[in-house]
């Protein structure tokens, strides 16, 4: 089926064909498991996602292995390596193998795979780049095969809870259950029996440079700058062959590869392709940088006005405002001390020492040699009776291991919620930009992570997920438009949602608004003076029993009864942003060049 | 057996490759930091280092690939060097060693062998990736995202050649002489300029935008996905020459004279475009020795300086982190102002 009747179907046809190109995509990923990496499934648990994953390990041959990894897998149990209860028990090396070298040759399923830990990740992509696992661990040192494929799950809830960007990356199939019902499943027109066969034709099939050209060009065309993609496609398009039962991949495989393959991950308008040149791949690299980049010297007038805007900002925002903010200093009216510099937690390894608990060290917890041999001390010389033989000095059992408790500093994510609306546009947006940017730099001395929430006409909008990345922040912050009205309480909400989120995954958040209060769109989207800020202040009362630190930055011209009012309701810090006198800025700005 | 996808093979991506090579050619540059978008072949052109560089003997059994043609005050105990009789030596391919993210600190610098010291009694030290990348390279993907501590630690180790661990009773030092490659996207976060500053090359990667080279790319991918042995035999006669060259070049790099005047004007370019410390200019005429061996050539020219300047500079330049002038562009005016071709 092409694109072009994809646009003609009602929703319920719609869907059909949703499910029955997860099931393609599924049965295309069992011919060839290694070479199309992997599948990344959307979708809550559910019957539908059930079913899905039934009919697609229907697809996988039963005699290669299918393992499952929980997201609390331990290293050693994930690469192998020694067996520490079973060395100590037996008085000799015990050697485990992981579940990586195990899985060689078939798929691992991970669930949940949006919150799967950095280390894990990292394992699971060295072993899907190079096929193989290296145990270097304990005296052991082995390198086993680990050829592999994976079906994520992936139950994240909004566009910013993904899965790791490098398994994303790696899977050739972006498959998305959450809109389908119980009513579209239905049985696969691909049979389990097709793709065994398939499977064996696949290392035959040809790949004509016509399809690889082709290809190629589509995903150019859809603005997908990862080349891993394009050439996923391809192995789409040569395993669609395979279970057409053909030998050499024709123009519907490549059709269908691009369908499930590269428009999941197009990027919207296709980009102007730069002319062929026989010098691009000699040429250095700013080349493709974004151009504006590079015309920093030239003349140009905007870019003038937000260096002015900046420099404003800068001389008239008080030094040091965030840090001020983060030792607790700028919350007034609180008597809780922790407001500011993240919470502390728990951690197995840094921060400072919190204590001693039974434990086992290979969970990535610190041994404490001393106290472990302490609790062994004690049951020596019965230990001693039950094995008068063993040829060790000190008999020690893994029941004894103790381990260093540790407590580190969350860390803090700053959360700008910017007003785009008409009223502070026109006055203020340009700085409340410089503001912002000001704050970020603070924030990247910091190595605090920072998210930016826009709001104007009646939405408010994540335009920045939390991110350590200047370079993005400041690209989004410059390309904010301006204008329409201030929808206050829906601007709160949002920072709440946003805020627990974070908190949530063990991080501390921080509120800082830049607005000048005053809203004129209620909850509901109508317009409406008095119903939009009664709304806001019920917002910002919630937002106070919640404890967050809050900074409010009024951008109105004059401090206003209003915003004040707005800011004690949050229970924030209240500063005006003064007004910056355009003469004196410009003959600053004039004086420095 | 994995057979990884031939260096000579990679489509363009010059300067990330050159910058590799130079470091290969002389380790002491402080390895090379790669930054770009993802899939743009940067854990690609590393790994496939190792079929690249011509094997290194070592002494048999030794956890730091030891060189037979040390002295024994060169390593470190349980070596067979240590012993004093001769050593048996064996060949190995170029350690590249991976770093994963969550790796903790007493895996990298290694640590007490717990197992023995428990059920042995035994105080005897486990040695970490810093030991097995010695001599050859350590690969950290994303380090921008790494630890900062721990990114500190391996600048450390890699500038001092030399991996000192105090800790759990121990007290051990051992060789730790390999090349740092770091490499990151710098959409999902960046480095502070301060561990910026203590690498010593680094490029900057895009994936190609020109279509024919992606194509090209393509193509070559999928033949090596077909037929990996045939692909990469179909190559072996490029690598060798490559891997020639390198030999040679390594051999030679000692010897390539440095004019006085060409140190002058290294000296003279960096102050001029304000990259402070010595780090870069150091740099600078090392990687610009490199190059001349790597090219066959007896003494350095401004030609090999003009060449080098933007990867051993571009990352030294950036003081405000809100100043997004581009380093790149800056040093290439410079060169045009101060070297004209």
């Amino acid at each position: 089926m092409s694109d072009a009747d994809l646009t003609d179907l009602d929703e319920d046809e719609l869907r059909t064909v949703l499910w029955q190109d997860s099931l393609s995509a599924a049965a295309l990923y069992a011919v060839a498991p290694r070479a199309l990496g992997g599948i990344v499934v959307r979708g809550h648990a559910g019957p539908v996602r059930d079913a899905w994953l039934d009919k697609a390990k229907r697809f996988l041959p039963e005699d290669v292995p299918l393992r499952k990894i929980p997201g609390s897998i331990s290293d050693d149990r994930l690469l192998g390596g020694l067996d520490l209860s079973a060395t100590l028990s037996q008085g000799r090396a015990v050697a485990s193998t992981g579940l990586l070298s195990e899985a060689d040759g078939g798929t691992v399923v991970l669930p949940m795979a949006e919150r799967l830990a950095a280390r894990t990740t990292a394992h699971l992509l060295t072993a899907l780049d190079t096929g193989s696992v290296s145990v270097e661990r304990e005296g052991v040192s082995r390198k086993l095969p680990a050829r592999f494929g994976f079906i994520a799950l992936d139950e994240g809830i909004g566009p910013d809870e993904r899965p790791p960007s490098g398994l994303v990356d790696r899977a050739a199939f972006l498959i998305d259950l959450e809109n389908l019902r119980y009513g579209d499943i239905a049985d696969s027109l691909v049979s389990p029996e097709n793709v065994w066969e398939a499977r064996a034709l696949f290392p035959h099939v040809v790949l004509p440079d016509s399809i690889v050209e082709s290809l190629g060009h589509t995903a150019i065309a859809l603005s997908i700058p990862s080349l891993r993609i394009a050439i996923l496609a391809l192995a789409a398009a040569r395993a669609a062959a395979a279970l057409n039962g053909r030998t050499e991949v024709g123009p519907e495989e490549a059709q269908l590869a691009a369908r499930l393959v590269l428009l999941p991950r197009g990027q919207g308008m296709p980009e102007p392709p730069a002319p062929p040149d026989e010098e691009q791949e000699e040429a250095p690299p700013e080349d493709s940088q974004d151009p504006e980049q590079n015309q920093d010297d030239q003349k140009d007038p905007d870019k003038a006005e937000d260096d002015k805007v900046l420099e404003a900002a800068d001389a008239l925002l008080p030094d040091g405002l965030l840090r001020d903010l983060l030792m607790g200093r700028g919350a007034r009216n609180r008597a809780r001390s922790n407001a500011g510099a993240g919470q502390m937690r728990e951690s197995p390894r840094r921060g400072r020492p919190a204590g001693i608990r039974p434990g086992n060290p290979k969970a990535g917890y610190r041994l404490s040699l001393v106290d472990s041999l302490r609790t062994a001390a004690p049951w020596q010389p019965l230990r001693r009776r039950q094995r008068p033989d063993a040829p060790v000095a000190v008999h020690v059992r893994p029941e004894d291991f103790r381990v260093v408790r540790y407590k580190e500093q969350a860390q803090s994510v700053i959360l700008f919620i910017v007003d785009a609306s008409g009223s502070a546009a026109f006055q203020r947006l340009a700085e409340a930009k410089g503001a912002v940017e000001l704050l970020l730099a603070d924030c990247y001395v910091r190595r605090d992570r920072v998210a930016l929430i826009a709001f104007r006409g009646t939405l408010a909008e994540m335009i920045l997920p939390p991110t350590r990345s200047l370079t993005r922040a400041k690209r989004v912050l410059a390309d904010l438009p301006g204008g329409g009205g201030t929808p206050m309480a829906t601007a709160i909400d949002a920072a709440i949602g946003l805020a627990l989120d974070i908190r949530r995954r063990g991080e501390t958040p921080i509120l800082c608004f830049l607005t000048d209060g005053r809203a004129n769109i209620a909850r509901d989207g109508a317009p409406g003076r008095p119903q939009a800020k009664e709304d806001a202040l019920v917002s910002a009362r919630a937002l106070a029993a919640l404890e967050f630190t809050t900074l409010f930055i009024d951008t109105a011209p004059r401090p206003q009864d209003a915003a004040q009012a707005l800011a004690r309701a949050m229970d924030a810090r209240y500063l005006p942003l003064p007004v910056a006198d355009a003469k004196s800025v410009n003959t600053a700005v004039r004086a420095s060049l | 057996m994995v057979f990884p996808f031939p260096f000579s093979a990679i489509v363009g991506q010059n300067d990330m490759k050159q910058a590799l090579l130079l470091a290969a050619i002389d380790p002491s540059l402080g390895g090379v930091l790669v930054f770009g978008d993802r899939g743009s072949g940067k854990s690609t052109a590393v790994r496939a280092m190792a079929a690249l560089l011509p094997p290194m003997k070592v002494v048999a059994g030794c956890s730091y690939h030891c060189d037979p043609a040390w002295t024994a005050s060169q390593c470190v105990e349980g070596c067979g060097l240590r012993s004093g009789a001769k050593p048996k030596a064996e060949t190995v391919p170029v350690p590249i060693v991976d770093m994963p993210l969550g790796a903790t600190e007493d895996r990298v610098v290694g640590a007490l062998d717990i197992e023995k010291a428990l059920t042995q009694g035994e105080k005897s030290f486990e040695p970490g990736l810093l030991a097995r990348a010695n001599r050859g390279f350590l690969y950290i993907d994303e380090v921008n995202l790494l630890e900062d501590h721990l990114v500190d630690l391996l600048l450390d180790v890699a500038a001092s050649g030399e991996n000192v661990v105090e800790r759990e009773g121990l007290s051990i030092r051992h060789p730790a002489r390999f090349v740092l490659v770091g490499s990151g996207n710098p959409e999902e976060g960046e480095l502070r300029p301060q561990l910026l500053d203590r690498f010593g090359l680094s490029v900057e990667v895009s994936t190609p935008k020109d279509i024919k080279t992606r194509i090209e790319v393509l193509k070559r991918r999928d033949a090596y996905e077909q037929d990996r042995e045939g692909f990469i035999a179909e190559w072996q006669a490029e690598e060798e020459k490559t891997r020639k060259k390198i030999t040679s070049a390594k051999n030679r790099v000692a010897k390539v004279e440095v004019p006085d005047a060409i140190l002058e004007t290294a000296a003279e370019f960096c102050a001029h475009i304000g990259a402070d410390g010595l780090r870069g200019e150091l740099t600078l005429m090392r990687a610009s020795r490199a190059l001349a061996a790597y090219e066959g050539k007896k003494s350095v020219t401004v030609k090999h300086l003009r060449t080098i300047a933007p990867s051993a500079l571009r990352h030294r330049l950036r003081r405000d982190p809100l100043d997004e002038t581009g380093a790149t562009v800056r040093i290439e005016r410079a060169l045009d102002e101060m070297l004209p071709q």
